[in-house]
């Protein structure tokens, strides 16, 4: 039997980062975004394209925007112009997978600087995004049942409420607190001051999904700068390194699976953990943004990480624990419910709220307790794609 | 201070394994995920490994091809990589390749999977999918054939001088004719320059036999470390360099006469493998063809000919099987079928035949060093270089 657990060559970090604001409907074209993410992104660190080896480019599906092949339209907008530029895809995970991709090609030797985009523009899919995920689901199996997305976040939900015996009540107190959250992040689309009964009342999607369980649709673009080690130290004295990375995918046949608990976040996790020499997480990790667009996954994806045991994520919510003053700040940026979800942008903003609570510059939105390692994950496909990424200070 | 890319580039991965299907106009019998898990039993048995061995996966699909807009979520059960670390490239084999490779040399992985396919039969309506590639408010409202772009392509590049009409056309016939040699290849066949010249017209002056015709298959391919590659092959091929680069994504702002994306991306594969002068280094070639003369255009992007010279070599029959330089000896993509984004793993699988000494009727005599070399096809200027070697 072979070893398997080695480290990696090279160290990398995250040096700079810019994210436009989301919102449900952006003038600018997803080229534009990506522009204006990108050029914020290279601003905060003082460097220009010129200093950038390669673009890595996460956007989720082409029919948001209306373009096959949508990598290669976003090229210019994202500075890939004559340069070494990829776009790589895993569904709603895109976004924090971004990093990593960056992460394997400085991590590589093969460069030394990579600029990392991620842009979506969902509003150009009429009449509601949603429709895009009309084509999801398996052409044999499930499509024949007009299946959409919520329908089965709502087995989902509902899987998870009846394993643990959680109340709507309970897990509505996530949605009230990332809309309360997001209000400090100048950013946001939906930050807002409800009530759990606020989200009870809401409309009901799919029941037990209301409306104000779900994030919303956005237009938004995010962008990071990594470097190598050595080059890292010469721009910044605050650099962010990459501890560990870690990503994997379940099967296609999600009603085939235990949908109460993630495996494959699971399995993303220690991946990471392992890479990032992480034992006992719920110690070492001292804020975390896992991927929040319903609300009870948050609470499902914080099991999924090892950072509750099974069920009982609730428990820490309840207490409060998981506030931004808390034991374990959860989602402090506002997350998805609160910033909004243009899908990859808001998985690389949750690493760029990473970064900047690990600098100690998120401003109002400073969590109480010093954090010196905090993770970031993200979830897609159907319901089946784990990646996750551990930063540390 | 140690300089890191050189140390990068001493490190070389291991193909330790490779499994394709046959490469047909239309596979009835098997959907895409049959076709995969057809390519990937066979490259695990190569490699006397199991799913379980793998380190990470690394798809390639781009949406809507396989009929889904989140076509990532279909790519592992046939791998057999449930539960394990998969990603998708949403972009050519060689950039998924190239990926592949970068996992190896961060030195966290020793086994990688990378897979490429196209069920291109199940698809009614490609041109109007190629449509839907291009700019959505400037270009796709002209509504024409997306062989436009490369008629305009081909006109230029004749109008510069840099070859004839019929040297383009002698490309057809000799990549069809390789194919002849190629159990796996589709579109084989024995043609004339007349013939080709004398095709229907599609966007003049590409002609109908210029362009190269889809066909459905899939390739996987097994990468190891150099730490691992003992104990899994005793025939391995390295994978020396890798680069992969794209000019504009504009048909108002690119270079209509030069590949610059393909010199770009040669250029990072030369300067990882260490190649100095590519046509005296490099033995044989694997170059898109999905037309006619961007087989040309390509080789002197490549530098493995000088500007103007590639027609002439074609002519003189440099580029055939037996000449000093076989160009796509495998039957290319105009003998082969144009594979989407496989194609690149199709021109991959046939630099690891050569190089092993297993490519049958078509093996080229004292193949050492090969170079495989993709674009992503109309309207993108993305291209990925892959450097070989047999030792």
């Amino acid at each position: 039997m072979r070893e398997v657990i080695r480290m990696a060559y090279r160290k990398v970090a995250i040096v700079g980062a810019g994210m436009t604001k989301f919102v449900r409907r952006a003038q600018e074209t997803g080229k534009e975004l990506a522009y204006q993410a990108a050029r914020m992104a290279l601003d905060s660190c003082g460097m220009t394209l010129k200093d950038i080896e390669c673009v890595v480019v996460g956007s989720a599906p082409d029919a948001f925007d209306g373009v096959h092949m949508k990598g290669e339209y976003l090229l210019n907008g994202a500075g890939g112009w004559r340069k070494p530029y990829m776009r790589h895809f895993v569904g709603g995970g895109t976004g924090v997978f971004a990093p990593i991709h960056g992460w394997l090609h400085v991590a590589s030797g093969m460069f030394d600087t990579c600029l990392v985009v991620c842009s979506e523009k969902m509003s150009s899919c009429h009449p509601h995004p949603q429709g895009a995920f009309k084509t999801i689901f398996d052409h044999t199996t499930e499509q024949p049942l007009d299946p959409t997305l919520i329908w089965i976040f709502a087995l989902e939900m509902n899987r998870y409420m009846q394993t643990y015996g959680i109340t709507k009540e309970e897990i509505a107190l996530v949605s009230v607190k990332n809309k309360k959250n997001a209000m400090d992040h100048p950013a946001a689309q939906l930050p807002m001051e409800i009530t759990v009964e606020d989200v009870l009342n809401s409309e009901v999607l799919a029941w037990p999904v209301n409306r104000l369980d779900i994030s919303p649709a956005s237009d938004g673009a995010a962008a990071v700068v990594l470097a190598s080690e050595h080059v890292a130290k010469r721009i910044t004295d605050k650099p962010v390194w990459i501890a560990g990375v870690g990503w994997n995918l379940d099967t296609a046949y999600w009603a085939t699976r235990d949908l109460a608990y993630p495996r494959y976040v699971e399995k993303a996790a220690r991946m990471a953990y392992e890479m990032a020499g992480i034992t006992d997480p719920r110690r070492e990790i001292h804020v975390a943004e896992p991927y929040d667009p319903f609300d009870y996954k948050e609470l499902h994806h914080m099991e999924g990480l090892l950072l509750a045991d099974r069920g009982k994520a609730v428990e820490m919510l309840v207490e409060g624990k998981t506030q931004r003053d808390g034991e374990l700040p959860v989602c402090p940026s506002g997350g998805l419910l609160g910033v909004g979800n243009p899908i990859s942008a808001a998985g690389l903003m949750k690493v760029i709220e990473i970064f900047l609570q690990l600098r100690g510059e998120a401003g109002k939105r400073q969590v109480a307790n010093e954090p010196r390692c905090g993770l970031a994950q993200a979830w897609g496909d159907l319901m089946q794609v784990g990646t996750v990424i551990v930063l540390r200070r | 201070m140690k300089s890191p890319r050189r140390w990068a580039m001493q490190e070389k991965v291991a193909v330790a394994g490779i499994g394709f299907t046959r490469f047909a106009p239309v596979t009835p019998d098997v959907s895409y995920r049959e076709l995969t898990y057809e390519a990937a039993v066979k490259a695990y048995e190569e490699a006397g490994i199991e799913p379980k061995d793998v380190d990470s996966f690394i798809c390639t699909s781009e949406d809507f091809l396989e009929g889904y807009s989140i076509a990532d979520e279909y790519c592992n059960d046939q791998l057999g990589a449930v539960l394990k670390p998969v990603q998708t490239i949403t972009g050519e084999f060689l950039q998924s390749l190239a990926v592949g490779v970068m996992h190896i040399l961060t030195g966290r992985f020793d086994i990688v999977v990378v897979q490429a396919l196209s069920k291109a039969s199940n698809v009614k309506t490609i041109s109007e999918m190629v449509n839907f590639a291009f700019d959505p408010v400037l270009n796709r409202p002209l509504d024409l054939t997306p062989w436009f772009v490369a008629g305009l392509e081909m006109n230029r590049f004749l109008a510069e001088g840099r070859a004839t009409r019929e040297q383009c056309a002698a490309v057809v016939v000799k990549n069809r004719g390789n194919a002849l040699l190629n159990p796996s290849a589709a579109y084989g066949a024995k043609l004339t320059v007349e013939q080709v010249l004398q095709s229907e017209p599609v966007a003049e002056p590409l002609r109908s036999l210029d362009i190269a015709q889809n066909a459905d298959g899939a390739v996987v391919v097994v990468l190891c470390s150099p730490r691992i590659a003992p104990s899994l092959t005793d025939k391995p091929v390295w994978i020396r360099g890798v680069g992969w680069a794209s000019d504009s994504p504009t048909l108002e702002s690119r270079d209509w006469t030069d590949a610059v994306a393909v010199r770009l991306a040669a250029d990072m594969a030369y300067r990882m493998a260490g190649i100095k002068c590519p046509a005296r280094e490099i033995d044989f070639a694997e170059v898109n063809d999905e037309f006619s003369f961007k087989e040309l255009q390509h080789l002197e992007a490549l530098r493995l000919f000088g500007e103007g010279q590639a027609g002439w070599a074609t002519e003189n029959g440099i580029t055939s099987l037996e000449g000093d330089l076989p160009v796509n000896p495998s039957g290319g993509a105009l003998g082969v079928g144009h594979l989407f984004e496989c194609s690149g793993a199709q021109k991959f699988v046939e630099v690891v035949l050569q190089l092993r000494g297993e490519a049958g009727a078509r093996q080229v005599p004292g193949a050492g060093v090969g170079l495989a070399q993709s674009w992503r096809g109309v309207p993108t200027t993305t291209a990925a270089v892959a450097v070989l070697s047999a030792d």
